[in-house]
């Protein structure tokens, strides 16, 4: 097996208050091969968003980097120095966020800002860097990008300024393009286009795509490999088909039983919703033993003492939980 | 035939934006000639993308924003000539975000006394009875009532909206995207509750929402609209198994299916965006977006035309399956 472009191994990452000082995410291991596109899924709070930042050298304070490797095509970059970031981010690792709006420079025409990327990882010449924007905008789909190169953001719809922030980060050909929630702000038929979109470019320059959402259906219908996280833990980890298919873990299952499914009603009538009982806990309060446990249909003893370990499943998947069946 | 207890007779509200500042007077045609009705007991799917009018109307029929032409009748009553107090009592909403929508600086309590206060209810042991009843029926414990919305969850929040708009026994509750702001793992939750108070209760609901699976799973009938004009309306059922608008098959499509279960394929995605609705397209207001478009899409306005009974779409091929 050829060596993955990005490794995360046992990633800790502390999140510090005057009082104390928390596991924001614990544990956190996972692989991204080249070309690949893997999904990492869970509800807001989950530590998925802040996992990103890591892989990306954005975390401030009060999040620090408690533990752990990130391996990028071999090379340990978890302790890289300022410098060395810049020169990574952008030109080895993007990332596209939520909300276009507030990602973009509002005062820059977005050409600009499209431009200044070759300008500053690959030396380019403005004249150059701006023609070399216009292409950048046609392979992204925007409309007459001759004239869209000179508009600021805020002449542009929601779908347009995500496709300006995905030119923008896939304008140095990265090796790993990070989408946080990328369509999360936008309209259904909207998110469809761009998800196409970006899966397409991806495909076709051979950049693997680290997804982030809370959306379990969308990840899964884009990505080879999903890891579902839950209160800073990942608690499995399998291929896209699999985890709809046979879920282990007792969160899975109520995700993925507890949304209404489209077509679902027709083939079986209304059914009662299966919920999951409880809330989401607080970093202040991940209880002991397996996080899910106050929340669990399945929980016993042991999972109120003993933190479960991750046991192997098929195909490089895992499962964290004591009664995985 | 039950009397309807909403009925909308070709309502609409118009804006005007801009001045001479802004280069002239423009009319936004929020809500434009939408006739709609919703009989006692029935929950009305409204979906649609931002922007298409669905909160407008929803504002329209609690009477907080004047429609600038048709009929709006409540029972049978022209909603014009029912003082506000009576519409308030009938008709309640239930909003998007728990977060915005409770008063920070007031307590349980006094959220869902206050109405009862204002509508008349002055004796106390019954303003007590019916708080304390009204938070065991959204799941709400009665030592919470002293405490304030900052203490609660997302979801605990969304139980105390409902429970304010459930508190003078409406007969008509609108629900504007009542679980999008709320966690995953907590959205099953709300989806049973208010299915199990529109039984309890006898409730009427209008659904609006984005998420076309929970429409399917609480709606008996489905509007959908786009641009301010409803593109197709039918049962439940017609509208997810036998889609006619494209627009209707665009939105089923474009909704992530690990299951391959939808009722249309990838071929019906729409391209591009929503107009704005100051500048609609002219003709069919989908026709730009829209794979089947022909010549006369772009001139002829389509009529919501019978499909079959109860099932009506503005398209002008109707009656031609799609690719």
């Amino acid at each position: 097996m050829t060596a993955p472009l990005l490794k995360v191994d046992d990633l800790h990452i502390a999140l510090s208050t005057e009082s104390a000082t928390y596991n924001a995410v614990e544990k956190v291991s996972f692989e991204i091969g080249r070309g690949e596109a893997f999904g990492l899924v869970g509800e807001s709070g989950c530590g998925k968003s802040i996992t990103a930042l890591s892989v990306m050298g954005l975390l401030r304070r009060p999040l620090s980097l408690g533990g752990g490797k990130i391996v990028l095509d071999g090379e340990e970059i978890q302790d890289a120095s300022a410098a060395e970031w810049r020169r990574l981010r952008g030109k080895r690792i993007a990332m596209i966020f939520q909300e276009p709006m507030t990602a973009l420079n509002p005062l820059s025409p977005v050409g600009r800002q499209i431009a200044e990327m070759f300008v500053l990882h690959q030396g380019a010449g403005w004249t150059e860097a701006m023609d070399r924007a216009e292409d950048a905008l046609r392979q992204v789909q925007v409309p007459s990008p001759e004239r869209r190169i000179r508009d600021f953001p805020h002449q542009l719809s929601g779908g347009m300024r995500q496709r300006v922030m995905i030119a923008i980060a896939l304008a140095c050909g990265p090796e790993l393009l990070i989408a946080d929630e990328p369509t999360t702000a936008l309209d259904v038929t909207v998110q469809a286009e761009i998800i196409d979109l970006m899966a397409a470019l991806c495909a076709a320059k051979g950049t693997a795509i680290l997804m982030i959402s809370h959306d379990l259906g969308l990840v899964a219908n884009m990505c080879r490999r999903v890891a579902v996280m839950y209160a800073g833990r990942i608690v499995e980890q399998q291929a896209a088909d699999a985890i709809f298919a046979a879920p282990r873990h007792p969160y899975t299952q109520g995700l993925i039983n507890s949304l209404p499914r489209l077509g679902e009603r027709s083939r079986r009538g209304r059914q009662r919703l299966q919920e999951i009982s409880g809330v989401v806990p607080s970093i202040a309060g991940y209880p002991s033993g397996c996080r899910f446990n106050p929340r669990c249909a399945a929980v016993t003893e042991v999972c109120r003492e003993v933190s479960p370990e991750i046991t192997p499943l098929p195909a490089d998947g895992l499962v964290r939980c004591h009664h995985h069946g | 035939m039950a009397e309807p207890l909403l009925a909308l007779d070709d309502v609409a509200v118009h804006f005007t934006v801009g001045g001479v500042l802004a280069g002239g007077v423009k009319i936004l045609k929020a809500v434009d000639g939408v006739t709609l009705d919703v009989k006692p007991g029935e929950c009305l799917g409204l979906v649609g993308e931002s922007g298409c009018g669905k909160s407008t109307l929803a504002l329209a029929i609690m009477g907080l924003v004047p429609p600038t032409r048709g009929r709006l009748a409540l029972e049978g009553n022209d909603i014009k000539t029912i003082d506000r107090m009576a519409t308030a009592r009938t008709v309640q909403m239930v909003f998007q975000d728990p977060y915005a929508s409770l008063n920070p600086r007031q307590t349980v309590r006094r959220t869902l006394a206050d109405p009862l206060r204002i509508h008349g209810v002055t004796d106390k042991a019954e303003l007590e009875g019916r708080v304390a009843d009204m938070m065991a029926k959204v799941g709400l414990r009665p030592e919470q009532a002293d405490r304030y919305p900052h203490e609660f969850s997302g979801g605990q929040r969304q139980r105390i909206g409902i429970a304010r708009a459930l508190i003078l026994r409406p007969k008509l509750v609108i629900c504007d995207e009542p679980v999008s702001a709320l966690d995953v793992s907590i959205r099953a939750q709300i989806i049973n509750l208010l299915l199990d108070l529109k039984d309890e209760m006898g409730l009427s609901y209008i659904m609006i929402s984005h998420d076309l699976g929970v429409v399917e799973h609480v709606s008996d009938r489905v509007a959908v609209m786009y641009l301010g004009r409803i593109v197709e309306q039918g049962s439940w059922r017609e509208i997810f198994e036998d889609p006619r608008h494209p627009y209707t098959r665009a939105l089923i499509a474009a909704i992530p299916d690990p299951f391959h279960r939808a009722a249309v394929t990838a071929k019906a995605k729409a391209k591009g965006e929503i107009a704005s609705a100051l500048n609609p397209p002219p003709g069919c207001h989908f026709h730009p977006r829209c794979p089947m478009k022909e010549d006369r899409c772009a001139s002829e306005v389509p009529e919501l035309g019978a499909v079959a009974p109860g099932h009506v779409a503005a398209c002008h091929f109707r009656d031609r399956h799609p690719i």
